[in-house]
């Protein structure tokens, strides 16, 4: 499997060639080398995944982990040494699956969303470069190479989000994710230190030996570890950069904060799933726990915004959390017994990286026919735009869990995951469930019916061109057939072993009830021309409403830890203390020399016989010396 | 009166006139004169290199060979100086060092 390299190769060379020479290319041409690559890189890993899957298993069952590239990059000592190279495992192929397909969708869908628009060979450039920092990121052999990628995606993510570098808010949303992020990648690189200075290694299976040494310390490298996946994957409350960076070309959002790049959080727990289920129980657990109070706060918030892109990545917000409620409840290996949430996790983020950019790039093109993100700028869009309706509608029923679209066999085994943790967690995210179809049949209702907005009186809109419908068919295709028609446990579970999903016909009636019923209850309330009932509702709890509009002033909140707490109490006496010694110490030195050069300063006189006196002196001097002497 | 002329006597010679030049070395104002008194110290020190070779070591001839040398140095700086000197009346019409401090810190 040498040729995956390519898979990585590729969008680093068309990187460099759109950004050194995509100025003086035409729009076409410089789009046309993205797809182009990209398409070549989908198909090599669509070749990889079917040879993966298809070869056969070792004795124990398992599909080999094989790693065709790795070379030694930054040795330290005899086993800690930081290498470079593809890993594939049944996770990393399935991502490669997955980033390549929305990364090729959101490469053709951009010729029709970005057309004519400013930088468009920059932007392509950005999008190869995300894409392979995101491929790097899923393949990495060890942490540290992850580590690496990892900023890297953060990099492209904020040169993505200030795309538009000329717009106030783009600028301050591209800085607020990077920030976050890197303020969460902290703890991930301490994390990482931890665990290379313990475990003598950055690969991801440690010897028993120093595993049994580590003791205690592993639960806390793990947990900081996630403190970074947290902050990618935009957990509460690291969440806060994620609505913003909405600012970006609706294609950015759809490939990188909604498929590809907040999932990082949920791959890097995945990725260590072994260690954490051997030696950390307790700090998976609160990664359920805070997925859980994410998810619910997400949905919370997504009901009430008035910005189509803003629910979205709420409800992103809240899927990620879902993922890791999966993860955080799994409690063995065996998917038989406690580790059904690894799969459904996985299975998951498989689904939800399809319809999500599915509904991302369908609100991109609702977006481009209105000409704006405001909900109040919408309304019976479905006569105009057909296709994005129907294919907008199938992502709905999919993330609300209706069979037999994708979203609903994945959702059901984590729910089906949660009620063998505990029923309470079960329940809870059944209701976390309903609220998700119930906010996104109100999206789907305010944008598609209700009444014809006025605005459309001076502009009509209309359906977008083939380049964007087309990958609005393909995902809604796979959409439709991604949870019956691939057997995904044969692919990936949390042992290596063939798992055959089968449904949980408690669990998967309920949650079906409770979707159907949140639909209903969403139909009834939006669906009509006019909207009293939520007006009313809007009305009555005004207070309630004001505060979930405004995310319960999470912003508010960090902006008043940010500025009252570490700026005055840290980095006031910190620059105090800079400005006042480490400066003012400096200063005395220039001070000195500058003194000390004044006073000898007449010494040089320029008078010839002065210098020869000093000359005689320092003779007579030396010679007095060494006759003493 | 034959009177035998001793290494001491030399010696004596040298020693004069290298404080000559010394002394005028320090007390004259005047680039030329400074440049005659560096010549009388040089030539102090070529007398002494030829009477310690003849009288100590007289079976050898570095001792001559330094001198020689000596005297194609003292040339050559003669003529650079005198260029120097030249140059620097020429361009502020003085000769005297007190004048001369424009190098000065």
């Amino acid at each position: 499997m040498e040729y995956t390299i390519f898979i990585l190769a590729l969008p680093v060379l068309s990187f460099l060639v759109l950004a050194l020479a995509g100025m003086k290319m035409p729009h076409k041409v410089a789009g046309a080398i993205g797809t182009l690559s990209l398409a070549a890189v989908t198909v090599l890993s669509y070749i990889t995944a079917i040879g993966y899957f298809s070869a056969p298993r070792t004795a124990e069952g398992l599909l080999p982990v094989s790693t065709p590239w790795n070379f030694q990059w930054l040795p330290f000592t005899e086993s800690l040494h930081i290498d470079m190279g593809i890993m594939l495992d049944p996770i990393s192929v399935m991502m490669l699956v997955v980033i390549s397909t929305v990364s090729l969708m959101v490469h053709i869908y951009s010729f029709g969303y970005m057309k004519g628009e400013r930088g468009f060979q920059r932007y392509y450039a950005f999008l190869s470069l995300f894409t392979f920092s995101m491929l790097g990121l899923v393949v990495a052999t060890n942490i540290f190479q992850m580590y690496v990628f990892w900023e890297l995606v953060g990099v492209s993510s904020y040169l993505l989000i200030g795309f538009y570098y000329t717009k106030p808010e783009a600028i301050a949303a591209s800085k607020k994710a990077f920030i976050v992020t890197r303020f969460a990648d902290l703890g991930f690189l301490i994390g990482i230190l931890i665990y290379g200075y313990y475990m003598q290694t950055f690969t991801f299976s440690p010897s028993e030996e120093q595993l049994m040494k580590a003791g205690m310390v592993l639960p806390w490298a793990l947990g900081l570890m996630f403190v970074g996946g947290a902050g990618k994957s935009a957990m509460f409350p690291l969440h806060i950069w994620l609505p913003d960076a909405m600012e970006g070309p609706t294609p950015v959002s759809a490939l990188i904060h909604a498929a590809t790049m907040v999932v990082a959080g949920v791959y890097l727990v995945a990725r260590m799933f072994p260690l954490f289920i051997g030696f950390a129980p307790q700090t998976l657990h609160w990664v359920a726990y805070i997925g859980m109070f994410t998810a619910f706060y997400a949905a919370t918030v997504a009901c009430v915004q008035s910005d189509i892109k803003r629910v979205l990545a709420f409800s992103t917000i809240s899927q990620i959390g879902f993922m890791m409620v999966a993860l955080g409840v799994s409690t063995s290996l065996d998917p038989h017994e406690g580790g059904l949430g690894y799969m459904a996790s996985m299975f998951h983020l498989f689904t939800h990286a399809m319809f999500k950019a599915l509904l991302f790039l369908g609100a991109g093109c609702v977006i481009h026919a209105v000409h704006s993100n405001e909900m109040s700028f919408m309304g019976g869009l479905r006569k105009y735009m057909p296709v994005t309706h129907i294919t907008f509608l199938i992502a709905c029923l999919a993330i609300a869990g209706i069979p037999p679209f994708s979203g609903f066999f994945s959702k059901d085994e984590i729910l089906a995951a949660c009620f063998r943790f505990s029923p309470v967690a079960g329940w809870i995210m059944t209701i976390i469930a309903g609220m998700t179809a119930f906010y996104m049949f109100r999206l789907y209702y305010c944008i598609f019916w209700g009444k014809t907005n006025d605005n459309y009186a001076h502009h009509t809109p209309h359906e977008s061109p083939v380049v964007m419908t087309l990958p609005l068919v393909i995902l809604a295709a796979i959409t439709v057939v991604a949870g019956w028609a691939m057997p995904f446990g044969h692919f990936v579970s949390s042992n290596g072993h063939v798992y055959d999903i089968h449904l949980d016909t408690t669990v998967a009636t309920t949650s079906i009830i409770v979707a159907v019923l949140a639909i209903i209850i969403a139909t009834w309330m939006y669906a009509g021309k006019t909207q009293p009932v939520a007006d009313m509702l809007q009305k009555k709890f005004s207070r309630l409403h004001h505060a979930a509009y405004r995310r319960f002033f999470m912003d508010e909140i960090w902006m008043f830890v940010t500025k009252k707490i570490i700026f005055r109490c840290i980095s006031t006496p910190l620059a105090w203390f800079d400005r006042h010694v480490i400066d003012q110490f400096m200063n005395f030195m220039a001070w000195a020399t500058n003194a000390a050069g004044e006073t000898a300063q007449p010494v040089q006189s320029g008078k010839i016989q002065t210098y020869t006196m000093w000359f005689l002196g320092g003779i007579i001097i030396l010679t007095a010396a060494l006759i003493l002497l | 009166m034959e009177i035998e002329v001793h290494v001491l006597h030399y010696l004596v010679i040298s020693t004069v006139m290298m404080f000559c030049g010394i002394y005028g070395f320090f007390t004259r104002k005047n680039l030329l004169a400074l440049l005659i008194s560096a010549e009388l110290m040089l030539n102090a020190t070529n007398i002494n290199f030829a009477v310690f070779n003849r009288y100590l070591f007289p079976e050898q001839l570095e001792g001559h060979f330094f001198s020689l040398f000596g005297i194609a140095i003292a040339a050559a700086e003669t003529a650079v100086a005198i260029a120097i000197i030249i140059n620097v009346y020429r361009n502020i019409n003085k000769i005297l060092t007190d004048d001369i401090s424009e190098m000065k810190g």
